[in-house]
């Protein structure tokens, strides 16, 4: 029962935060709420019973692509001034693109059929015991080429971070 | 969940943050000490026998001068910073087991806020989310100097959180879990994980220096170079909060340093004196604070021992020797 009600606290909270991420004037305070919106999002998981999806997703998205984001954003020190100044066509041709996909997502949201879960929910599915059991066994192979993904990522990182090559 | 779970685990809560705050109190109190003994002088001694009531005359110090919030900045966001700082130095505290459970009439009552089943990474979370005060506070002051502060402190966090990470998951490797109440446990009598991983103790203890934005890696408050770093704007009770998180931050690593590598609540050939597991769980609590006392006196010596590191210094040592 507490659960619902704090599923629909943290499902206001997440999509208030989302649009006040779009509204604000100042591009510091929208990644703030960017912010706060992963942690709403962190809650959900928590209310999954999935602690170290939460835990992870707070640590990767909050702790450390946020923070950059806020790095980059603090040093460029946007404000009115140096805010470039679209022209009027720019901004109809986005609105009219925009409004099209708006569109397109009502239409495929109405047309689309309600999912009904086939297997009952497990609570303990998302407790790291179990999750690493499913990712050494039944998903192996996509785990492990997802780390060589991760791999050729860092090695290019790297590789661009240097300053010369020899 | 009955009522009187909810009571024990709220009064354990109260006593834990008090605890955490008086500790870091007297922990300004014995860097002035420790700082005084290591330079041969005497140190405070007016206020109180030894001088043992200056925290509290630098409490009501802080809390009694003007607060000055400056007109060009971010008055919300100015004073969201230093309460970030505050807030994230106390949430570490509920994953430390303090000690091993009391049995008090067939009920077990654990001296631990909550046993998590992903305790470490809720600290390494909690830890990363400690850069959110600074950088918002050195933001909101609108001032140069706050700004390459708070981008300092943020950009060095981030790079020892690596290396932080990495000595973690050796931990993690060897005890086979990451639930800090089972860490504890698993350290019984001689096995503490530093015999185990002296290498990862040694990263481990380099990134707390560097994670409690502390000499040497002060880097952030180098008053030669930036005035006063991310707080140079602050006055009052905020920057109060910016120097007690740190007091904070010590004393939560201290304990998280015990509790990973040096056996937590555990004394070795205790058993052989005590039975009563009890009185062993009361026991514990005092080694455990024995331990947190040493490693704090550690920080500290560093502190005045350590010159300053030199900014890109600072940087090759958490970015190239990995």
């Amino acid at each position: 029962m507490i659960t619902t009600y704090l599923f629909y606290f943290l499902s206001f909270l997440a999509i208030m935060f989302a649009l006040m991420v779009v509204f604000s004037k100042n591009p510091v305070h929208s990644v703030l709420y960017l912010v706060l919106t992963f942690f709403t999002i962190a809650g959900h998981y928590v209310l999954l019973n999935a602690q170290f999806l939460a835990a992870v997703h707070i640590i990767v998205y909050a702790g450390a692509i946020m923070v950059l984001f806020l790095f980059v954003i603090m040093l460029l020190n946007l404000n009115k001034e140096t805010e470039p100044h679209k022209s009027v066509w720019l901004k109809a041709s986005a609105a009219v693109a925009s409004g099209l996909l708006l569109v397109v997502l009502v239409g495929s949201l109405k047309s689309a059929e309600t999912i009904v879960a086939t297997n009952a929910f497990d609570p303990n599915i998302g407790l790291i015991e179990n999750l690493g059991k499913v990712l050494f066994s039944e998903f192996l192979l996509p785990f492990e080429v997802s780390s060589v993904l991760l791999l050729v990522a860092m090695v290019g990182a790297v590789m661009l971070g240097k300053k010369s090559i020899k | 969940m009955t009522l009187s779970f909810l009571i024990y685990k709220i009064i354990l809560v109260v006593i834990v943050f008090a605890v955490t705050l008086v500790v870091a109190m007297y922990s300004t109190y014995a860097e002035r000490k420790v700082a005084a003994f290591l330079q041969d002088r005497i140190g405070p001694n007016r206020a109180g026998p030894f001088g043992i009531l200056q925290p509290l005359a630098d409490g009501i110090k802080m809390f009694m001068k003007e607060e000055v919030i400056p007109g060009a900045s971010n008055k919300t966001l100015f004073i969201i910073g230093p309460s970030l700082v505050l807030l994230t130095a106390c949430m570490t505290g509920v994953v430390i087991p303090w000690g091993s459970p009391l049995v008090i009439d067939g009920t077990v009552y654990p001296l631990q806020i909550t046993d998590v089943n992903i305790g470490i990474l809720y600290l390494f979370g909690v830890i990363s989310l400690g850069v959110y005060g600074i950088m918002i506070g050195g933001w909101a002051s609108n001032n140069k100097y706050s700004l390459l502060g708070a981008m300092r402190a943020s950009s060095q966090m981030i790079s020892y959180e690596v290396a932080m990470g990495l000595s973690i998951i050796a931990l993690v490797m060897t005890t086979g879990t990451l639930s800090l109440g089972q860490i504890a446990e698993q350290q019984h009598g001689w096995h503490w994980n530093v015999f185990v991983q002296p290498l990862g103790f040694f990263i481990f203890i380099i990134c707390a220096f560097a994670e409690t934005n502390r000499a040497p890696f002060d880097l952030p408050e180098c008053e030669t170079e930036l005035v006063g770093g991310y707080h140079t704007e602050y006055s009052s009770m905020k920057l109060g909060f910016f120097l007690f998180a740190e007091y904070i931050n010590m004393f939560i690593s201290s304990a998280v340093i015990a509790t990973f590598y040096f056996g937590g609540y555990n004394m070795p050939f205790i058993e052989r004196f005590v039975q009563d597991p009890n009185w062993l769980a009361i026991l514990g609590v005092v080694f455990l604070f024995m331990k947190i006392v040493f490693f704090i006196f550690v920080f500290m010596w560093v502190r005045w021992t350590l010159p300053r590191f030199r900014y890109d210094q600072l940087m090759n040592l958490g970015l190239l020797f990995k």
